[in-house]
């Protein structure tokens, strides 16, 4: 099909479908998550993800065959740029669709896409990730949770930390130890398995910033099909590494969020540094601190190039195929901006950033304080800055590891 | 908007490219200064530079030029940063004759505009009067007499003022003792009598000059843009030297990326304490962060080149993204030659080495045409805070 009639067809369709109240600011606590026991707050965001699951337009690009859209990436855009056009909140946010979809897609076995795929593009099934364990952090190759065979399936032990809505979540895709002889990288699975089996036990853990966004996991002679098993025995870590690929792109979005509305009303004052900043000190058209004015204008100009660079990146990647190891540049680079953000929102706000609960503040001032708080995750989540940095020393300017040189001399 | 180049900009990239590799080494810049070339440019790459078309890339066909819009001048500045070529395209094709473009009549255009495109007539734009960028402040007059204007003042940093055949000058119009707010541009012919013309040798070994104006006459006809209010010729002028920021910063760019690729070559072939210096964590990770530092440079310039080309765009929206990508290239052109030096240690430190030639254009380009900190200021005043 011709590109306008596949915009005129999508435009018309949008009118249609695209309830009114999904065209308003995305709200943090009416984010679609999908899953099992999900609580729809606005009954149109159930109609709303009805209706573009249906369609397959969750995830545009998918083959039409396990429920995506079958779009080719032109057609995405096209849906894209409609979708923004009218303003329209994402239909359904959720890991599936960022991370482990399109791992799947490249690595699971027909059965797989069969059984897990369609789940994902209908928002049924709720994922969450375990990856880190209390010994392994930055050196996640050197994780233990153990999965020894046993018949027809895998008893798998230990435990993971960090693990993003694990209470929330309905299944987990899972890195686990199938090998303990050969390199740590060459006895490493990826698995798939319901959080209601028995022995998956989780415990939320409390942020500085008072949230408890993440959790412990543990794992006690828990039971899983050996079918569950993607990529083959002993392959895990291609995949892990992959599926962290589409995790840094997906949280390098936080560098881009200069500019997002928290409030669903009203534009934030907060959403703006240098609005914020002038508010508070009650200045009007230029900002009175020339320190900070220079340090603002310093940081959108930053943003601004960043937000660039995303972009081209993008079309980049479009032209080849996937994220590619520039993923872990805009990781690195979009969380420290974040980061940045928030300390000048500190700055720009004064004792009114200092708040932790209760009168005396607005929601929006103990809001900031909190999510500056949070935004000192960005850096260490999904790999840590320095990780990032190595990653690209070594994959795309072709340095040499030191660990490599230091064995070969020995 | 993308911010992908199409398919006759990346072949012209291409060519230009290759053209640099092969016909304008590094080696040329360090000739031209060991033999104290009178020009400071090499004649045969500049003429080879035109029969290319180069001149013509971003100047209208009905003025002699391709018309092929200012991302095709940007790529082609960007590679002949690489290899620190040294010519009249800046001065003479980016700045005069885009000067000329935004003031000039029809009847001026026609007359100066192909004379640029052959490569017959070397421009020199002269706008600055301080050391330090300040666009604002032209005091250079040029009073009315009969049959034209009588131009007095001081001109500086002018790039290649020494060897242009016109120099494009920046003045405020005096009639009757009511000095014009306005800005208007004269060309004056180099052999003008009253205008003295000062050769300074740079550090970064390209040559600019000092202009003093006493009781220059010059023509009606020279003058630029008489017609144009003065609202509007200050922001046509602002256009002027926007154009040329996005032209220079995309020549830094170009810098920049050779002064990181030399820098990348040496940490993988130095060894210390047996190993590969470039497996040590504490270069890597500067390393790392430069190859970010200038993916952001290289959007930021994208994205500026492709503004001046929509034909949308405005004043306003110009004079944004030029600042913002002026003041990230400046710094990051100043960390990158910074640690370029530093990370080949001693050997950064010599003469026979190029690095050398990287750190010294970089600071006359971060400064020309307003350093980070003009910017910087620029864009927090356009964005109202």
């Amino acid at each position: 099909m011709q590109l306008s009639a596949f915009r005129t067809e999508v435009r018309s369709w949008l009118e249609t479908n695209c309830p009114k109240s999904m065209r308003l600011p995305a709200v943090q606590d009416e984010v679609v998550w999908g899953g099992r026991n999900f609580q729809f707050k606005n009954p149109d965001s159930k109609i709303w993800l009805e209706r573009m699951a249906d369609k397959g337009w969750t995830c545009p690009t998918w083959p039409e065959e396990f429920g995506g859209g079958g779009l080719s990436k032109e057609e995405s855009i096209v849906l894209s740029q409609e979708l923004s056009r009218i303003n329209a909140r994402p239909a359904l946010t959720s890991f599936g669709i960022s991370m482990l979809g399109p791992v799947l897609l490249e690595s699971a076995s027909y059965e797989q896409k069969l059984e897990h795929i369609p789940k994902i593009v209908r928002g049924e099934i709720r994922w969450c990730q375990g990856y880190s364990e209390p010994g392994s952090g930055s050196d996640l190759a050197s994780l233990a949770t153990r999965a020894l065979v046993d018949g027809d399936d895998y008893l798998i032990n230990g435990s993971k930390v960090w693990t993003s809505y694990a209470d929330k979540a309905d299944w987990i895709f899972c890195l686990v130890r199938t090998d303990v002889e050969g390199p740590k990288h060459a006895g490493i699975s990826f698995i798939l398995f319901d959080m209601e089996t028995s022995g998956v036990s989780t415990k939320p853990i409390q942020l500085i910033s008072g949230s408890s966004p993440f959790c412990e996991t543990f794992f006690d002679d828990v039971r899983v099909p050996a079918k569950n098993l993607v990529g083959g025995v002993n392959n895990g870590w291609a995949i892990a590494k992959r599926l962290l690929q589409h995790e840094r792109t997906m949280i390098s979005g936080f560098g881009l969020a200069d500019s997002l509305n928290s409030d669903p009303d009203h534009a934030s004052i907060m959403d703006k540094v240098e609005d914020a900043a002038m508010h508070y000190r009650g200045d009007s058209g230029r900002l009175s601190d020339p320190v900070l004015r220079d340090e603002i204008a310093q940081f959108k100009i930053d943003s601004e190039a960043f937000a660039l660079t995303s972009q081209r990146s993008l079309e980049e990647s479009k032209k080849g195929q996937g994220p590619t190891a520039t993923s872990s540049m805009l990781k690195n680079y979009g969380c420290e901006l974040n980061k940045r953000r928030y300390e000048l929102l500190l700055q720009a706000l004064g004792s009114c950033a200092l708040g932790w609960e209760g009168s005396g503040f607005k929601s929006e001032e103990l809001t900031v304080t909190r999510e500056w708080l949070r935004s000192k995750a960005n850096s260490i989540e999904g790999g840590t800055s320095e990780v990032q940095l190595n990653v690209i020393a070594k994959r795309v300017l072709g340095l040499p590891d030191i660990l490599n040189m230091r064995k070969s001399r020995d | 908007m993308s911010l992908a180049l199409n398919e006759d900009q990346e072949l012209l990239q291409n060519s230009a490219k290759n053209f640099v590799a092969q016909n304008a080494p590094l080696g040329l810049l360090r000739q031209l200064r060991d033999t104290s070339n009178e020009r400071g440019f090499d004649e045969k790459v500049w003429t080879q530079m035109v029969e290319l078309g180069w001149t013509g890339i971003a100047i209208e066909d009905s003025f002699g030029g391709f018309d092929f819009g200012y991302v095709g001048l940007g790529v082609v500045l960007e590679e002949t940063g690489r290899n620190l070529v040294s010519s009249p395209l800046i001065p003479s094709v980016l700045l005069g004759a885009t000067a000329i473009s935004y003031f000039g009549s029809d009847v001026q255009k026609k007359r100066l505009l192909p004379e640029v495109v052959k490569g017959q007539l070397l421009l020199a734009l002269a706008g600055d009067e301080l050391p330090i960028h300040s666009p604002n402040h032209i005091q250079t007059s040029a009073t009315k007499v009969v049959g034209g204007y009588r131009l007095n003042g001081n001109k500086t940093f002018v790039l290649d003022g020494h060897v242009a055949d016109k120099l494009v000058v920046v003045a405020k119009v005096d009639n009757g003792g009511v000095r014009s707010q306005g800005l208007s541009l004269f060309v004056v012919d180099k052999k003008a009598p009253g205008l003295d013309v000062q050769r300074t040798s740079m550090v970064d070994c390209r040559n600019c000059a000092n202009l003093t104006l006493t009781d220059v006459h010059v023509e009606e006809e020279n003058r630029l843009g008489s017609d144009i209010a003065a609202n509007d010729s200050t922001s046509r002028f602002a256009r002027v030297l926007d154009i040329g920021r996005i032209g220079v910063a995309s020549e830094m760019l170009g810098s920049m990326q050779a002064a990181f690729d030399l820098t990348l070559e040496y940490l993988k072939q130095r060894e210390q304490f047996g190993v590969l210096i470039g497996s040590f964590q504490g270069l890597q990770h500067r390393a790392a962060a430069m190859y970010s530092e200038i993916e952001l440079c290289r959007s930021a310039v994208r994205g500026a080149l492709f503004e001046l080309d929509n034909p949308e765009s405005s004043n306003d929206s110009v004079a944004r993204i030029a600042s913002m990508t002026k003041a990230k290239v400046s710094d990051v052109a100043k960390l990158v030659s910074n640690e370029a030096v530093q990370m080949h240690g001693g050997i950064g430190m010599t003469d026979e080495y190029d690095v050398g030639f990287y750190i010294k254009r970089a600071r006359v380009a971060q400064q020309f045409l307003g350093d980070a900190a003009f910017h910087r200021d620029r864009y927090a005043t356009l964005n109202s805070f």
